[in-house]
């Protein structure tokens, strides 16, 4: 709470600030731009906007060449029915000056492009914009921010129905933008629904990311990210995050990534992080790990994936603490004879031990790396033989004789599902 | 009224009374039921159905089917007495034989669908496709049966040669594929692999059951037929017809033991 | 009336009946005897088509039965030790069968003197052994068969029904049926069967009337009869 009034007080003072700036410039001004009047384009009222003007557009359908913004503090507003079109031909807007903020428009048809990014919203060089409640249909990319800081993106709808990765940009795009917040979009169909190069301390908050070609979420080199209540569902390759420290993923829905090479989440050089409450369920891998150390995995729900953890060799130090493992054809697999990670005070429905001194723990570990599963590790043919009986008598034998299985347990595996 | 029906409703008639039927289907009721009450009818449920399908139905319809054969050997014997065509009164048996058991496995695992209703998240194609893979499963089973005992007239040996059939086909043949595998893994094991799921009904009914219920550990993997078969209709599609000729191939057998063989 | 002609039988490298002729003459009772694995049920299966001969043929009116077993519309068959499904009621044994052979002419008299209608909704299962060759024997003589074959038939038959059973047969010798009767106990048979076919280790040692078999055997009985056959076959 501390934090969030220090930062509301500063708002205010940037505020106060900035008001005091504008009484020097020329009067800020409202603008209407609308079909058939004086101003018919937002080219032409951009023309005669001052720093913090509001421009209006009106219901119609505009097209025009790329739209350069270099005013500052303007507010760009559509009224229900504002449509730009790219023409399949070119970007629509692009911003180039600080504060500005476009709220309300409908951009469509940028058409796709093998030479550009091209982005039917780019903001470039540019700090605090605003981009919200905006709609983008079939855009090769729909929002993208490079040098920005500090921008916000929230609301915006974004659908586009390219065939394939190709003729297919991201989402909302972000490179070198450092402290973006997006919010509340929601993005279907693209090729990366969000993705974050190089923008460290970012935020992205109860995003909705489905359905697109390759990743929901895509980032890297991002370091000190937040990640909270974003739902992830049946993107092509699941989400990716790499390269990167101190990343939190907080209350997330990593939900049905099938398919080989499709990963709820894939953790690649992960260090410092966290993830907490997130749910996985339905991948083929919810969560794999590669390269990653020092996670701290705790309170996250693992159901009905093929493999709910799949740990490499060099994933080291993370700890896996009140999770819960349900319905997954494997709970862990691992490619390593000695896993350097923690498993402790887990809900495992597979653990059929007892707890005789109930202090709620199992008196017996459990050992979540099946026979089976290092089997199919060797001999991924051999996943066609999944849940039949032959399996269970493995893994019975095994639990007998544990020779095979790496020694990873949870010494004091919860009775009770924690949730 | 044609001789094959006549026959068969004699069967049925007899099976319906049948405590050892009776206790069948009430068997795979409880076992329903209880996971129902503790579960649900979501996946969790399915698959607790379909591991208990796929150990229980062969087993039973092998069993009880060697056994039933022997019992009715002299009831047999007085069909044929009559002016009644060998192939008529066998199809009257073997149906009288495998559709009550049939209708048990059905009614066992159906019964408590009705009655309670499937809960929203319930996977409505796999149940259905556990339910068909059962009753395939069934069929197959209970003709394996007439082919030993019509083969076997010592009550016994053919019992344990029921047990090892079953024994095979559930643990022993997917043992052997995890050992031939182990032995060959670098050959390319793909097609080896599918060929071998469609040697076994029991492993096709499994699979056919997972494509709809369980995929995502299958689909995780690389290869690009299995990914054809397991990511699309047609790996069901194929399972489905696969497991069909499979209840039929043990019935032609069947059918030729029993039209050679003297009683 | 029914014929066999040179019929040889064997299972695996065990030859069960070897060149066995024998002819069944209409309106006579023929007892079928011989020890214990001599092939008399062999024998009687073969003449139902439940086992097929390796050799020789089986003519009924001097015209060969057909392979898929429509001459068993004349014959009436009741086993040595009757099975029927065990939860079938006896009504619904009996209602089958006459299901299974719509329109054939029937006669339910010796179910009535039987007193089968007493236990018309008992199930079959839980019947004596009695009791269940009461319901073989009242089935095999349902359709008023040219052919009775019986397999031991009065083995668990109080007096009183087997009485009943030799005053029916006697009524179908009458009507020019024939009887096949195989037994052991031969007092039974002495009283009805005017020939005796003798089987031994799979040969037929003797075919003919009861008084031709008295005649070479210098016996005024079956069982001595019989006796002595079998024990100038030891000697022999």
């Amino acid at each position: 709470m501390v934090a969030v009034r220090r930062v509301m007080l500063g708002l205010a003072v940037l505020a106060a600030a900035g008001e005091l700036a504008a009484q020097g410039a020329p009067p800020a001004r409202t603008l209407l731009v609308r079909p058939g009047s004086a101003l018919p384009t937002l080219a032409a009222a951009v023309a005669q906007a001052t720093p913090g003007s509001t421009i209006r557009v009106a219901a119609g359908r505009y097209r025009e060449p790329t739209v350069v913004v270099t005013v500052p503090r303007l507010t760009i507003v559509g009224e229900e029915g504002a449509e730009f079109d790219g023409e399949g031909a070119h970007e629509v807007l692009v911003v180039r000056a600080d504060a500005v903020t476009v709220r309300g428009l409908t951009f469509r048809n940028t058409g796709v492009s093998q030479m550009q990014d091209r982005a039917a919203l780019r903001v470039a060089e540019a700090r605090d914009c605003r981009v919200e409640s905006n709609t983008f249909r079939d855009a090769l990319f729909a929002i993208y921010l490079q040098r920005t800081t500090g921008c916000v993106v929230r609301d915006n709808d974004i659908r586009a129905a390219g065939a394939d990765e190709t003729s297919n940009g991201n989402g909302i795009h972000l490179w070198y933008s450092p402290g973006t917040r997006v919010e509340g979009n929601t993005i279907r169909g693209q090729r990366d629904g969000i993705y974050f190069e190089f923008s460290d301390g970012s935020v992205a908050t109860a995003n909705v990311s489905e359905g697109n070609r390759r990743y929901g979420l895509h980032f890297m080199f991002s370091d000190s990210c937040r990640y909270e209540r974003n739902t992830f569902r049946a993107n092509g390759a699941g989400v990716a995050v790499m390269y990167s420290k101190h990343v939190v993923m907080d209350g997330n829905g990593f939900l049905d990534a099938t398919g080989s090479g499709a990963y709820g989440l894939l953790l690649k050089e992960i260090t410092d992080g966290a993830l907490l409450r997130n749910r996985f369920v339905g991948n083929s891998v919810g969560l794999f790990l590669e390269g990653a150390s020092r996670l701290d995995i705790r309170d996250n729900d693992f159901r009905r994936n093929g493999w709910a953890v799949r740990l490499m060799a060099d994933a080291e130090d993370s700890r896996f603490r009140g999770n819960i493992f349900s319905g997954n054809a494997f709970d862990v697999a691992t490619n390593s004879r000695a896993l350097r990670s923690d498993f402790v005070g887990n809900w495992w429905d597979a653990y059929r031990g007892y707890d005789l001194d109930r202090d709620g723990t199992g008196d017996v570990p459990f050992r979540p790396v099946r026979l089976f599963a290092l089997v199919a590790e060797r001999h991924p043919e051999t996943l066609l033989l999944l849940r039949a009986p032959v399996t269970a008598v493995l893994d019975a034998a095994e639990r007998v004789f544990p020779v095979l299985t790496p020694q990873v347990a949870d010494e004091r595996p919860l009775m009770r599902a924690p949730r | 009224m044609s001789t094959v029906s006549l026959v068969l409703r004699a069967g049925i008639r007899d099976l319906a009374r049948s405590r050892w039927l009776l206790a069948y289907a009430a068997g795979f009721w409880a076992v329903t039921e209880a996971l129902f009450l503790f579960g649900g009818t979501g996946p969790q449920v399915v698959l607790s159905l379909l591991n208990a399908m796929l150990l229980v139905v062969p087993l039973v319809a092998l069993v009880f089917g060697t056994a039933h054969v022997h019992a009715s050997r002299e009831f047999t014997e007085l069909l044929l007495a009559q002016p009644l065509s060998r192939r008529a009164v066998f199809l009257g048996l073997y149906l009288g034989l495998a559709l009550p058991m049939t209708g048990a496995f059905l009614a066992g695992i159906g019964l408590p669908l009705l009655l309670h209703g499937a809960a929203a998240d319930a996977p409505r194609l796999a149940l259905a496709l556990l339910a068909v893979a059962g009753a395939l499963l069934t069929l197959a089973f209970a003709a394996v049966a007439m082919v030993i005992a019509h083969g076997v007239d010592d009550r016994l040996r053919a019992m344990a040669r029921a047990i090892g059939v079953w024994f095979a086909l559930t643990i022993a043949y997917d043992g052997a594929i995890i050992a031939a595998v182990s032995a060959f893994g670098d050959w390319p094991l793909e097609r080896p692999m599918l060929v071998a799921m469609l040697g076994n009904p029991v492993d096709l009914a499994r699979v056919l059951v997972l494509t709809a219920l369980d995929a995502t550990a299958l689909l995780g993997y690389t290869g690009a037929l299995f990914r054809r078969l397991l990511g699309t209709a047609l790996g069901p599609a194929v399972a489905l017809v696969a497991l069909t000729a499979w209840a039929a191939v043990p019935v032609l057998l069947a059918r030729r033991r029993f039209l050679r063989r003297d009683f | 009336m029914m014929t066999l002609d040179g019929i040889r039988k064997a299972y695996g490298a065990r030859t069960v009946l070897d060149s066995v002729s024998l002819s069944l003459a209409p309106g006579r009772v023929v007892a079928l005897v011989g020890p214990n694995g001599s092939g008399k049920t062999t024998l009687i299966k073969l003449l139902l088509g439940l086992a097929r001969p390796d050799a020789g043929r089986l003519l009924l009116d001097g015209v060969p039965c057909d392979a898929e077993g429509a001459y068993r519309a004349r014959i009436g068959y009741a086993p040595q030790a009757p099975r029927y499904p065990e939860h079938l009621a006896v009504g619904e044994v009996v209602a089958m069968l006459r299901a299974l052979r719509p329109g054939a002419a029937v006669d339910e008299s010796l179910i009535d003197d039987f007193g089968l209608r007493g236990e018309w909704a008992t199930p079959v299962g839980t019947l004596s052994g009695g009791w269940r060759q009461k319901v073989a024997i009242a089935c095999a003589f349902l359709f008023l068969p040219d052919l009775l074959i019986l397999d031991e038939p009065t083995a668990g038959l109080d007096p009183i029904a087997s009485g009943l059973l030799k005053s029916h047969l006697r009524a179908a010798r009458a009507a020019g049926r024939t009887i096949l009767i195989s037994s052991h106990i031969l007092v039974e048979l002495e009283e009805l069967a005017d020939d005796v076919a003798f089987l031994c280790a799979g040969r037929l040692r003797f075919a003919g009337p009861v008084d031709a078999l008295l005649r070479e055997t210098g016996t005024r009985r079956l069982e001595p009869a019989v006796a002595a056959l079998l024990r100038g076959l030891r000697i022999a």
